[in-house]
């Protein structure tokens, strides 16, 4: 799900979205109540309308951003309070309001408030809000006023701990909502605790229902979490890293600005089909990218349309019983030398897909549990792999 | 390319229709026309799936300025990919190549010399010989191109006006030398600031030498707006008729028709672009003034404008349509509430819109312009409009 923050996928028009497949995006609560504010969209009949978009949308509980973007964020069994941005004074954030403010908005899908820590925290906090998010989700149901037409979606929580996650998947299957999201993560922990919290999410869901990690991210997060059992994401990557001049590539990413591009007459990806890989090379966005509003709405373009390819992809391999392969051949490209990441190697193992093929002899390459996976590779002019 | 006047306004006005046969298509561009103007070739801010659905062929005419690409790929990149059409996946449009614009490569006079033009870019300023830009011209492969010219504002001394004169036609002469059509595809820039004499000097001089139009330059440089009326006429009368004139950086809706009047074909400006970033939509109703016409009737009821600024907070709830008969995509998909929005929270959405809709808008102007040629009544059309324009401005301070 692309991240249309404010109401926009920075620099597309809904058409563009519809040309390169895209089902469904994702508001910000706490940025459209801001502005312009739910009760306009609500006036004005609903996002959907307001924005002319007519797929699905999806509105997070305005939580993660009330805790990540201001200051004084503090959280209470009430709810989150915090510091207005507008005037500074005191608000308070109850799961009865963010249910009340995502009714306005009218998306398909809604979140749950959630008591939301960050993984690199321990101690009792956790445990204080994993049991929180349990008692806010009652909240949420309760305050609820358009369950025909809106599915509130819990979030598991409970840090890296198996056994609060447990606690909290049982208590959110018992409310037998239509959904459930994956949260807490995508937030600096290391690699190999993030998917071993998701499998054992998975497991615990029930198979008949959406599984949605929040916040995930790069394309070999998802083929792994997909591989695990998870069915939604939501990243603000591919239309960030566009606006800096990084396009994605199945061989990882493919860095616009550095010098070499600017006499590579291919286009970013050969395999691409989209527009912007139909008509321009790379030579050209070099000296758009970053420097002209055109540049960042070619590379968003591209790179959201790399996703949706992901996707569809993702999707037809497992529709016709070939999801194995598929995954071999994408961590073929991403890692020619053969070096795949541990974390990744485990959560196959666990996933049940063999990737050994793809894999060269694991004494060479042991990381520790700690150390964090190579980001992806960037890929060089000649489309060589750097040493 | 071949032009050809096909209807001249009756009474003695020097407005005309014509065809500009030009590209592989063969397409006629009817005139007087609009070149749109671009960033590195491109529009600022429709992307070329949203500049196939404007209004056709009207909007294959863009304005291309190789000084964008000084820093951009180099020259051999250009080449080997094909030239500026290929290059910019616009195989059908007619690029018309000229070397200042009036955003990112404004003609820096005084540090223009003897060996070339100064430009004032976001690069930082640079100074383009004939030889550097006919380089540029050549890889490039434009379809037409403007000389390398000196273009003064109009408060420089005589002297330096004189000066501006003779340079550009020297490098006018320098670049048919250097190119390798000698001059075919050539638009001779004529200048001469706000002096009448320099400006019928270079007239009569530009049109001895082999070039297939007119780029009527040193405009929109500060010169006094009532004296650029003669001044353009002057220009006009020394002109060949059968062969197209484009005056630059004349954008607003008087200005197009004042040089309409005086017999100008083209014009090239940034208008759209300068309204676009100032968050405006263009509203003015354009059947309306061609449905008076027919009447002959004149409507005083100053209630009509120009534009809209949709930063405005009466547009908060504002569920309707920019302009209501308005084909373009803005228009049949989006509202003035959500424009009020983009603009509010600054995205990029919002200058995309207000783009394709005030391009859309301001070339359906230009339609209407010729139909009123044809039909023999532009001067009751250019009346029309600037009192209405005058009515509502009045109407706007009572």
């Amino acid at each position: 799900m692309p991240v249309g923050t404010q109401g926009t996928i920075k620099g597309l028009t809904t058409d563009q979205l519809e040309d390169i497949g895209c089902q469904i995006i994702l508001g910000n609560t706490y940025h459209l109540e801001l502005r312009p504010g739910s009760q306009l969209i609500d006036d004005l009949g609903g996002l959907h309308k307001f924005m002319n978009w007519k797929r699905a949308l999806l509105t997070d509980s305005g939580g993660f951003q009330m805790v990540s973007l201001l200051h004084l964020a503090d959280i209470t069994e009430e709810g989150v309070t915090f510091q207005s941005p507008v005037d500074g004074k005191p608000m308070l954030l109850t799961p009865e309001e963010s249910i009340h403010i995502q009714n306005n908005i009218g998306a398909d899908i809604i979140m749950a408030l959630d008591d939301v820590v960050k993984t690199t925290i321990t101690g009792p906090r956790i445990e204080e809000a994993m049991y929180r998010t349990l008692r806010w989700i009652d909240r949420c149901i309760a305050a609820h006023k358009k369950p025909d037409v809106q599915n509130l979606f819990g979030i598991v929580q409970g840090g890296l701990d198996p056994v609060l996650r447990d606690i909290c998947v049982k208590g959110l299957v018992e409310r037998n909502l239509p959904g459930y999201a994956i949260g807490g993560l995508a937030g600096g922990e290391d690699k190999d605790s993030f998917w071993r919290v998701v499998a054992q999410c998975t497991a615990g869901l029930p198979e008949n229902k959406p599984r949605y990690v929040m916040g995930v991210g790069y394309p070999l997060d998802i083929v792994v979490c997909s591989a695990l059992g998870a069915d939604m994401y939501d990243c603000v990557y591919p239309t960030r890293t566009a606006r800096f001049g990084t396009a994605l590539v199945p061989e990882g990413v493919l860095k616009l600005k550095q010098n070499a591009m600017a006499t590579d007459e291919r286009p970013i990806d050969p395999t691409c089909s989209c527009m912007v890989c139909k008509k321009y090379t790379r030579a050209y966005l070099h000296c758009l990218v970053t420097k002209d509003a055109m540049g960042s709405q070619l590379l968003s373009y591209h790179n959201l349309s790399f996703m949706m390819r992901l996707s569809r992809d993702l999707h037809m391999s497992i529709l016709e019983g070939r999801f194995p392969e598929f995954v071999r051949g994408f961590l073929r490209v991403q890692f020619p030398k053969g070096d795949v990441p541990q974390w990744v190697r485990n959560a196959m193992e666990v996933a049940g897909i063999d990737i050994s093929e793809c894999c060269a002899s694991t004494k060479c390459l042991t990381p520790s549990i700690d150390e964090q996976p190579p980001l992806p590779i960037p890929v060089e002019a000649n489309g060589g792999v750097p040493n | 390319m071949r032009f050809a006047v096909t209807k001249v306004c009756g009474g003695g006005g020097k407005a005309r229709v014509g065809a500009l046969h030009i590209g592989g298509g063969g397409i006629a561009i009817e005139t007087p026309a609009l070149l749109l103007s671009t960033r590195k070739g491109l529009p600022s801010f429709v992307s070329c799936d949203h500049l196939a659905s404007l209004p056709l062929p009207d909007s294959l005419l863009l304005h291309v300025c190789p000084t964008h690409f000084m820093e951009g790929p180099p020259l051999k990149t250009i080449s080997n990919i094909g030239g500026l059409h290929h290059m910019l996946g616009l195989p059908d449009h007619i690029l018309v190549a000229a070397a200042g614009d009036s955003i990112e490569s404004l003609p820096s006079s005084e540090a223009t010399n003897k060996f070339g033009a100064s430009f004032d870019t976001p690069s930082g300023r640079r100074l383009v010989k004939p030889s550097d830009y006919m380089e540029l011209v050549s890889c490039m492969k434009p379809n037409l191109w403007a000389s390398l010219a000196d273009e003064v504002p109009a408060w420089v001394t005589d002297k330096r006006n004189k000066i501006s004169v003779d340079r550009t036609l020297r490098w006018l002469d320098a670049c048919i030398a250097l190119d390798a059509d000698s001059g075919t595809n050539g638009f001779g820039v004529i200048v001469g600031g706000s002096s009448v004499e320099q400006r019928r000097l270079c007239a009569t001089e530009v049109s001895k030498r082999n070039v297939s139009g007119f780029w009527i330059g040193g405009f929109g440089l500060g010169e006094n707006i009532e004296d650029r009326c003669s001044l353009l006429n002057a220009v006009t009368d020394c002109l060949p008729p059968e062969k197209p004139r484009l005056v630059s950086r004349l954008g607003l809706p008087e200005e197009v028709l004042e040089g309409v009047a005086a017999g100008i074909d083209l014009f090239d400006s940034t208008y759209i672009y300068q309204l676009t970033m100032g968050g405006f939509a263009l509203i003015f109703p354009i059947d309306m003034v061609e449905r008076e016409i027919q009447n002959g009737t004149f409507n005083n009821d100053g209630g009509d404008s120009t534009k809209i600024n949709l930063r405005a907070s009466t547009y908060r709830k504002d569920t309707s349509r920019l302009v209501d008969s308005c084909n373009c995509f803005t228009c049949q998909n989006h509202t003035r509430a959500y424009l009020n929005h983009l603009l509010n929270v600054h995205e990029m959405l919002a200058q995309i819109l207000l783009e394709i809709h005030n391009t859309h808008h301001y070339l359906h102007f230009f339609r209407s312009i010729r139909e009123a040629i044809k039909v023999g009544k532009f001067d009751l059309f250019r009346q029309q409009f600037v009192k209405k324009r005058r009515a509502s401005i009045t109407a706007a301070v009572l």
